[in-house]
């Protein structure tokens, strides 16, 4: 008998794997090639140079004259402010957790618990809790002290917008940063400790600094994820429209996120202002993809450093 | 001083032919009755040994012996696994270093360490040796400047790393890693250096330069190093302790643990019947 080798079901099912999975990718990226290509095809037209440092002065519907520089300022000043306080706190979280909280101790595991749980809250929820805490308790209690006739805490503002997005984005802060911690490698702390350095002296020279690159990708993705919210800031700092750009803290602000809800919704004639929403979007998207590209280039840059000749 | 935890030997016979440092006078490290448990479980059991000041000692026997487990209590690495407890006594220069006034940051100062698989700071190899230099309080350049370079001298590099101090540690081969750790580690003036099988990953020539730097340290330093290399205990130390299972047994001079051995044991492990 001239028995072969004949693996022909094999090959066939290995083909189907292969084919399937490339399918499923491309599928994937298809849907983004649409989407990005469809938004830049209705939206690249309407961004110019007018369009970006204009104000909303006059009409916000009026295609030929309005901007959205107000909007984008807010949304940047947000983001940023976000990332002062996120970065902090969740940092300072993840290192407790890893560093020195006892391991699989009941604590531990009901903050690790509790930070996933943060983590699966709807959007809209965390602006709600943003108006009863920030607002309402925080906003309140500060004009209370400081016995002001008006509300001025105790109101929508860029500051509670903020801090709002930082608890929204928390989780992911502290879940990569306790990530990037359990990553190093246990001879650099050895090393450290051996030369009789204390634990905070080895977390603050060695660990935290060999950490940052997959801290800052928890920054990045915080980032990316704020950026575009809407439902967070929507009730506590949004506004509607402004004649100007946020001067304070406690000032309200436009957003492009929100901006894009606005035109999408409450323009009085959609059909005319359909250039400038997919404008908006546009922008929208690459303010986020720039903020992630700085982000990943400085990651980058860590991670040379932390690692040159190999 | 009783002389049980000693080498049975005489004094002179701890002085080898080359040795140019008078004798010691007494044991450095001494251990009594040194237990270590890892939760239930008994790592070491009992362990009675005295180190001899500026002498190398090596520490020999098969894998989970308890040797390197045995090293790490002398600068108390080990207090950095949880549910680790150690009893009994472990002295060093007559002071008990389990003993809770004592520092543990003081006695790692005291107490350097070389770790098996070389552990540079990702940072400039200037870098790594200052680290240590300015935890412990030194903080002119020029005062570093110095050390550093003296560092890096004695532990045989500072003509290959000369010109490219600021440059990454990691940029360097293994070998030099390890000797820029030895570096590190004598850049704090510690009085012992231990040493968890510092060449088990470098190639031959690598090691031999290791091992030329240990015989050049042991003027200055106490040395006590864990090795699976039995050549290399043969080439390098003055003493050698057996370890097996937890357990010491048998401590003497180099020469007579692998000619001479007084248990059967000993002598079937150096002569690679077991292990």
């Amino acid at each position: 008998m001239n028995r072969r080798f004949a693996g022909q079901r094999r090959d066939v099912v290995s083909l189907l794997g292969t084919g399937l999975t490339l399918g499923a990718t491309l599928i994937c990226l298809g849907i983004l090639a649409v989407i990005l290509g469809y938004l830049l095809w209705l939206g690249a037209p309407q961004v110019s140079w007018r369009f970006l440092t204009a104000g909303a002065e006059s009409d916000m519907f009026d295609v030929n004259k309005a901007g959205i520089f107000p909007m984008l300022i807010g949304t940047v000043a947000r983001v940023f402010l976000m990332t002062l306080f996120v970065i902090p706190i969740g940092v300072t979280t993840a290192v407790y957790l890893t560093e020195y909280a006892a391991n699989n101790s009941l604590l531990t595991r009901f903050i690790r618990g509790a930070v996933n749980n943060l983590a699966g809250v709807p959007s809209i929820v965390f602006g709600l809790f943003g108006v009863g805490f920030f607002i309402n308790f925080i906003g309140g209690q500060l004009d209370e002290w400081s016995a002001s006739p008006a509300p001025h805490w105790g109101k929508p503002a860029l500051l509670w917008a903020s801090l709002t997005l930082a608890v929204m984005t928390l989780p992911v802060v502290i879940v990569a940063t306790e990530e990037s911690l359990k990553a190093i490698p246990p001879g650099l702390r050895e090393a450290s400790l051996a030369l009789g350095a204390t634990k905070l002296q080895t977390l603050c020279q060695i660990v935290v600094p060999h950490a940052l690159p997959g801290i800052l990708t928890g920054g990045i993705l915080a980032i990316s994820r704020a950026a575009g919210e809407v439902a967070p800031i929507l009730f506590t700092g949004a506004a509607y429209y402004l004649r100007d750009t946020p001067k304070s803290l406690s000032d309200q602000f436009m957003d492009l996120a929100y901006h894009v809800f606005v035109l999408s919704t409450q323009s009085p004639n959609i059909e005319a202002t359909r250039p400038l929403l997919f404008g908006t979007v546009v922008v929208l998207l690459l303010l986020t993809f720039s903020l992630n590209w700085v982000a990943i280039i400085v990651r980058a840059r860590m991670r040379r450093a932390n690692r040159v000749g190999n | 001083m009783s002389s049980d935890f000693l080498p049975r030997l005489t004094m002179e016979a701890t002085v080898p032919a080359d040795e140019v440092t008078p004798p010691p006078s007494a044991p450095l490290i001494e251990t009594k009755h040194l237990e270590l448990f890892y939760g239930q479980h008994r790592a070491l059991k009992g362990i009675d040994l005295a180190i001899l000041e500026k002498r190398v000692t090596a520490l020999i026997g098969p894998s989970g012996c308890g040797k390197s487990t045995y090293l790490r209590c002398f600068n108390r690495m080990n207090d950095l696994i949880d549910g680790c407890r150690v009893v009994g006594e472990c002295r060093i220069g007559g002071e008990d270093i389990y003993d809770p006034k004592v520092d543990v940051i003081e006695l790692r100062k005291r107490v350097g360490m070389v770790f098996q698989k070389s552990n540079p700071f990702p940072k400039s190899i200037f870098e790594n040796i200052a680290y240590g230099l300015r935890l412990h309080g030194q903080k002119t350049k020029p005062e570093i400047e110095a050390v550093v370079e003296k560092s890096l001298r004695d532990a045989a590099l500072w003509d290959e790393v000369k010109d490219r101090l600021n440059q990454s540690a990691l940029g360097l081969s293994g070998g030099q890693q390890q000797r820029l750790c030895i570096a590190r580690a004598i850049a704090i003036r510690p009085e012992i250096i231990l040493m968890d099988e510092p060449a088990s990953a470098l190639d031959p020539l690598a090691t031999t330069k290791i091992e030329e730097l240990i015989l050049g340290l042991k003027r200055d330093f106490t040395i006590v190093i864990v090795t699976h290399n039995m050549q290399q205990a043969t080439r390098i130390s003055d003493f050698t302790a057996f370890f097996y299972l937890g357990e010491l047994i048998e401590y003497d001079l180099t020469s007579r643990i692998f000619t001479n051995p007084a248990k059967k044991q000993t002598e079937d492990y150096v002569t690679g019947r077991f292990g």
